[in-house]
């Protein structure tokens, strides 16, 4: 009796499993793209998710998009991306590596059976054939313009940055500082790092006023930067008497540009990025031409954009489902 | 106890075909499931979990837990990695290193919840925590690259006797799950973690060194840890300081599934293995069939309530 029951538990735990696969899976209609983010966690990767469904769409291809539950299960990723392998209509993969090391074997396995890899995001590395990602040094110099418009060319500014390290937040600070040296007469007083940790970003930008009073514009490099910046100048009553212009969003950078305390922020376009890694992959599969610089691996630089929000135009139905919390 | 050997081999068919039912649905649905480059890469994402489900297997049969062996796994191949890359080590003595470091992990664990008192949850949960930061920290939150031995990645993805794609890693696996079995099943360590977790009281009382024995048991826990992270840094090329957290979860739902009590006293190394199998035949037949990531946990999840359901019906078919 114990067995019967045993057994039939087992089977309804299997048609259990089989209901979502089935309401999920989608019928292969042509070829297939695996689109393999660093997580799933981060909103961020959700409207990435809408772009490239958007563009799997219009090339009539089934994709799945999937990635492990955190954004540093290098091995699950790795695992992901074989499972994918193995499906009859493969014709591209797009993927973001957490470690590109790991899945290199892989990707050359795909490109040796004349199938394009295009990476997004942090990319995956130089066998990629295309890499579609936000160009943070034009991100940075976008900024840049913006702090100029808001200061009338002349003045002086602090940068909150993140990383020291990484390429991504390097470039963010860089296109700032070469574009305001190359076209105005601000100077740039103080440069300091916080990690992204709003703790630490709030301290940083507190010390650098308390050094330099005149300061009339902060930057800061990404959404802890900004969002600890915002803090430190609340804690010390700076609010409207210093600017403070940042990277990406989230809710309470959202906030803070819609009631102006913080003057805007340059937001990355993850449903272009989404949207680009795609319709990459399907152009190279078939044969066109794709738009963009070939850096020094052969891969094709694709520039995903960027826009700069602020409370004129952050409701705007091209900003706003850029804009997450 | 032969009575209890019948219902043990009971709880361990009864398994075994929930297995194969799975495996070939899945082959059923999707054409290449059961092609030898799936079977393989199976097996592969197998063997971490499964080493330190076996490991975890000993702890959880004294009635105890171990939340630290994801991260103590990541911090014994991080400290290999850093023994090799910063202080010189030639990498046969930086993988032994790596398998002290797990040890001494599971011993300061065994430690406190053995002399210390501590429940094990909390003892686990605060090495856990400090296995993670120091993981971090000796690596400068960056991975550590095996590159410099060219060979390291062969030790997990290299073919076993030359057999292209029959993965190195599956063997030392199956030597790991031969090591558990003899371990549990043949020697006093194996007799004496099922009798502290039985009944402690009755153990210590009919002389057996509970304090020694339950920090020997975390030690195996530690030390299957670190064997883990050897796989695991070996099949990636690098240990990567920022995972670990989270992987513990698996590995004791392999277990459980494979018939070993939370309540302590009884556990099987060949369930714990079926267990390991049926979550990443579960997992990799759900990915091929294109069901993302988040409803593989789920069903993973269902699957586990199903196992613990099992645990008790058998109890309560035992006190009746």
């Amino acid at each position: 009796m114990k067995k019967v029951l045993v057994l039939a538990l087992a089977v309804m735990l299997l048609l259990s499993a089989a209901v979502p696969a089935m309401a999920t899976a989608k019928p292969l209609e042509g070829g297939f793209i695996p689109v393999i983010p660093l997580g799933v966690a981060h909103q961020f990767w959700q409207a990435v998710k809408m772009g490239a469904e958007q563009a799997a769409e219009e090339y009539g291809v089934t994709i799945v998009f999937d990635g492990p539950q955190e954004e540093t299960m290098v091995d699950k990723q790795v695992d992901i991306l074989r499972a994918n392998l193995t499906n009859e209509n493969l014709i591209a993969v797009c993927m973001a590596a957490i470690d590109e090391q790991s899945v290199l074997t892989d990707l050359t396995a795909v490109k040796e059976k004349g199938m394009p890899v295009v990476g997004f995001d942090a990319g995956c590395g130089a066998i990629a054939d295309a890499h579609c990602s936000t160009s943070n040094y034009a991100a940075g110099e976008l900024a840049a313009q913006n702090a100029i418009r808001l200061l009338n060319g002349e003045g002086k500014i602090a940068i909150v940055g993140h990383s020291q390290t990484v390429v991504d937040a390097v470039a963010r600070v860089k296109g700032f500082v070469d574009y305001i040296q190359a076209n105005s007469k601000i100077e740039i007083v103080d440069t300091q790092y916080g990690d992204g940790d709003h703790l630490k970003s709030a301290d940083i930008a507190k010390s650098m006023l308390i050094a330099n009073p005149d300061i009339d514009l902060i930057y800061a490099s990404n959404e802890g930067a900004c969002v600890g910046a915002y803090n430190g100048l609340k804690e010390i009553n700076m609010i409207g008497k210093v600017m403070l212009i940042g990277f990406d969003s989230s809710a309470a950078m959202k906030a803070g540009v819609r009631n102006g305390e913080i003057a805007g922020a340059i937001t990355q376009d993850p449903v272009g990025m989404g949207y680009k890694a795609v319709a990459t992959a399907c152009k190279l599969v078939l044969g066109e031409p794709v738009e963009g610089e070939v850096n020094e691996n052969g891969t094709i630089v694709v520039d995903t954009g960027c826009y700069w929000y602020d409370a004129t135009n952050m409701d705007e139905a091209h900003i706003a489902p850029l804009l997450y919390d | 106890m032969t009575k209890t050997n019948n219902r043990s081999a009971t709880q361990l068919l009864i398994i075994v075909s929930v297995l194969i039912v799975m495996f070939a649905f899945f082959a059923l649905m999707k054409p290449g499931f059961a092609s030898y480059i799936n079977v393989m890469t199976i097996a592969l994402s197998t063997c971490v979990n499964g080493l330190l489900a076996l490991g975890v297997t000993f702890v959880i049969t004294t009635a105890g837990i171990d939340l630290s062996i994801g991260t103590t796994m990541t911090f014994s191949c991080v400290m290999s990695g850093i023994a090799f890359t910063s202080w010189g080590f030639p990498i046969g003595l930086a993988i032994a290193f790596g398998f002290l470091v797990g040890a001494a992990c599971g011993g300061t664990s065994g430690f406190a919840v053995a002399k210390m008192k501590l429940p094990p949850f909390i003892a686990t949960l605060a090495m856990q925590m400090m296995t993670k930061g120091l993981s971090l920290v000796v690596s400068g939150i960056k991975p550590v690259y095996f590159t410099a031995a060219p060979n390291y990645q062969k030790i997990a993805l290299g073919g076993f006797l030359g057999i292209d794609g029959f993965y190195n890693a599956f063997v030392l696996f199956i030597l790991g799950i031969a090591i558990a079995y003899v371990l549990y099943s043949r020697t006093l360590l194996g007799r004496y973690t099922q009798a502290i977790g039985s009944n402690e009281e009755s153990a210590r009382l009919s002389g057996i060194n509970t304090t020694r024995w339950k920090m020997l048991v975390y030690m195996v826990s530690g030390l299957f840890s670190a064997f883990a992270g050897l796989i695991m840094s070996s099949r990636l090329g690098s240990a990567q300081p920022q995972l670990g957290a989270g992987y513990e979860s698996e590995a004791i739902a392999a277990a459980v599934i494979g018939g070993t009590s939370m309540s302590g006293g009884e556990g099987s190394i060949p369930g714990t293995v079926i267990g390991a199998f049926i979550i990443s035949v579960l997992t990799n037949g759900l990915r091929s069939m294109a069901v993302t990531t988040e409803w593989q946990t789920v069903v993973t999840g269902m699957v586990l309530a199903g196992a613990v359901y099992f645990d008790l019906l058998r109890k309560r078919g035992r006190a009746n």
